[in-house]
């Protein structure tokens, strides 16, 4: 518990590198999450929130600068290294859900712990067990197709806690729900962040879900211009 | 990998026309391929069962005219093999000596022609033909009573009747050995005495209608060369293996020893053939007709092949979003590649079922117009399934290989 789960010293990405279009999106980023943090990071479109949120995922690797996820390098990693680290270290919750279409809920909460190899037996057991942990335990062979946003987004946060990630990573998570909805999804993190120490790194450009957590992290033009108290933050 | 194979039959049946279509090429293919393998089999096992009845082994040695008198031939017609061109008795005994333990039988044969037998009021028209003892071992009848012909009756008037032949000529008696009956050919009349009766068959080839049966008299070869006025020596013998004896190594041995004795002889040379070897010529020729088709097959198969990675294209273009969900949830590029190559392989797998199914049909349908047992190959259905594979994997790879290496934001962000 000694190490922070991120680490990032001087973070620059540069895209279109060498070429006369070349593009500095992230102008070296110092961030630190502590083991079971729940931070937020805001910004305006464009100021490099996705860059980031792409490189915290392990989805990318900085062009610059180091970072230290959960205490493995994930600058240097290697394609399959990264899978991995998607894999073990990160649960992604996405603003428009990302569910495989063809699959049941149990199926996608599945999909995971699939790639990381476990047992079907164990998958299913686990499955149902997360499903029943967000609500979601009546709809298990219910299709996405067939479900609410709030539902989706319910099986998708199973899914992101399928393998045990230490850190979710929920990208405008409650961007496509109406309010209510949107409620009972925070109140879900919260729950997550209280009762299952995850940390949560929440990205949004909303101020009143920013507020809820205990850090929010402001981005404008690539660079982190200030770093507050969550106003509405209480345990 | 199970989980691969249902994800893959799910998204089969997700898209059921479009796999139908995409497999249609696939499914021609093999069909082509199977149906041609399965009439093949089936015409090829037809006639080696037939031929195998008729003693396939045996072997005919007979003149052949030498081809670098074929102009001449053209010319002046086909010149008749004259006395010193014959097979003579002496060569045959050489050969019996050499190749003795090697043959069962050598059997000699001398048509003298139809004649008419008259008795009474009855009338038949029998063949005479004059035979060997070996005869009977090679192509002879079942004996009902008497005997067959014998090497010692020399040139005695005997001969060997058909039961058939009895029954008209003799319809009262009901022991006919030793009568004698006339028979009439050409001009002449000649008197036989008939030593033995045996069964007659049926000729399967040549139906007979209702009207009598023209049956064979059997006498004695020499016999039937005096009564012809011919000289010593045969156009044609046929000889029957030992049994076991492999007989196309015997055909060409037997070929080259007859032949040695016509390597000073300008117009006449020596051939041996058997329908073995005949037959061998026609399988050889159906093989290269199914190669042929098969080569056919092989570009309707590309064609489906490429269909096949041309659909995959699009699947992945349409599963773009999908594929950036599962890398971000952490599959690897080796599992997305799995997945999409065991895609390809199950469309095309079942395509290749499909075709199967379809080729088994319509060559059984094909052999039972041309009426043989249809005999579907195991081989080719096995190579087929194979083959099927092998064109997933192919026609598979390079479009998984695209989907493997998608770059996971560039994915999640398709639209």
């Amino acid at each position: 518990m000694s190490s922070p789960m991120i680490e990032m010293h001087g973070i620059v990405k540069t895209y279109y590198q060498g070429k006369p279009n070349e593009l500095e999106i992230l102008h070296g980023i110092d961030l630190v999450v502590n083991r079971g943090e729940f931070v937020s990071i805001v910004g305006e479109s464009g100021s490099g929130k996705s860059t980031l949120m792409n490189l915290i995922g392990a989805l990318d690797r900085p062009t610059k600068g180091s970072y230290l996820l959960d205490g493995v390098d994930v600058s240097n990693a290697a394609d399959r290294q990264l899978s991995d680290i998607r894999n073990r270290k990160i649960g992604f919750v996405f603003q428009n859900f990302n569910l495989i279409g063809r699959a049941n809920a149990q199926k996608n909460v599945e999909l995971p712990m699939l790639y990381a190899g476990f047992p079907a037996r164990e998958r299913s057991r686990r499955a149902k067990q997360l499903l029943e942990m967000v609500g979601m335990d009546q709809r298990s062979k219910h299709l996405p197709a067939e479900l609410s946003g709030g539902q989706k987004q319910r099986v998708a946060i199973a899914r992101a806690l399928s393998c045990d990630a230490p850190l979710l990573l929920a990208d405008e998570p409650t961007g496509a729900l109406d309010t209510a909805t949107s409620r009972t999804v925070m109140d879900l993190f919260h729950k997550l962040h209280r009762e299952q120490g995850k940390t949560i790194v929440l990205i949004t450009h909303s101020p009143q879900l920013a507020a809820e957590t205990q850090r929010v992290i402001t981005l404008i033009d690539g660079n982190i211009v200030g770093e507050e108290k969550g106003a509405a933050y209480h345990d | 990998m199970i989980d691969n194979i249902l994800l893959a039959f799910s998204s089969l049946f997700a898209n059921k026309m479009r796999a139908l279509l995409t497999m249609l090429g696939i499914i021609i293919g093999i069909g082509a391929v199977i149906a041609i393998v399965t009439l093949g089999d089936s015409l090829t096992g037809s006639i080696t069962d037939s031929m195998n009845s008729m003693g396939a082994s045996n072997i005919t040695v007979s003149l052949q005219q030498k081809s670098s008198d074929d102009a001449g031939a053209l010319m002046f017609g086909r010149t008749d093999p004259g006395a010193e061109d014959l097979i003579t008795p002496t060569m045959i005994e050489e050969y019996r000596t050499q190749f003795g333990d090697k043959i069962r039988a050598i059997a000699l044969s001398r048509q003298l022609g139809n004649g008419e037998v008259s008795s009474g009021e009855n009338t038949a028209t029998v063949s005479i033909t004059g035979v060997n003892t070996d005869y009977q071992t090679l192509d002879g009848p079942t004996m009902l009573s008497g005997r067959f012909v014998r090497d010692e009756d020399g040139e005695r008037m005997v001969a060997v009747v058909s039961d058939v032949f009895v029954e008209s000529v003799f319809p009262n008696s009901q022991n006919v050995l030793g009568e004698s009956f006339d028979v009439t050919v050409g001009n002449a009349v000649m008197r036989f005495f008939i030593a033995g009766v045996y069964e007659y068959e049926e000729n399967g080839f040549i139906s007979m209608d209702n009207s009598d049966p023209v049956t064979t008299v059997y006498i004695p070869v020499e016999t039937a060369r005096r009564l012809l006025s011919e000289s010593e020596g045969y156009e044609s013998l046929t000889i029957m293996g030992a049994s076991g004896e492999d007989s196309t190594a015997l055909m060409e041995q037997t070929e080259s020893f007859f032949a040695s004795y016509y390597t000073h002889n300008d117009s006449y040379t020596i051939a041996a053939s058997s329908l073995e070897s005949m037959l061998s010529t026609m399988t050889e020729m159906l093989d290269t007709v199914k190669l042929a088709v098969a080569a056919i097959a092989a570009i309707s198969l590309l064609v489906g092949g490429i269909g096949v990675m041309n659909i995959m294209l699009v699947s992945i273009t349409e599963r773009t979003r999908e594929i950036g969900v599962r890398k971000a949830l952490g599959a690897r590029n080796l599992d997305i590649r799995i997945q999409f190559i065991t895609e390809s392989v199950v469309i095309c797998l079942v395509g290749g079922v499909f075709g199967i199914a379809l080729g088994v049909g319509l060559g059984a349908l094909g052999a039972s117009l041309v009426g043989t047992p249809a005999k579907p190959s195991i081989a080719a259905i096995g190579m087929a399934a194979g083959f099927s594979m092998a064109i997933g994997v192919f026609f598979g790879y390079y479009p998984a290989n695209k989907a493997a290496k998608l770059d996971p934001i560039e994915a999640l962000r398709y639209e």
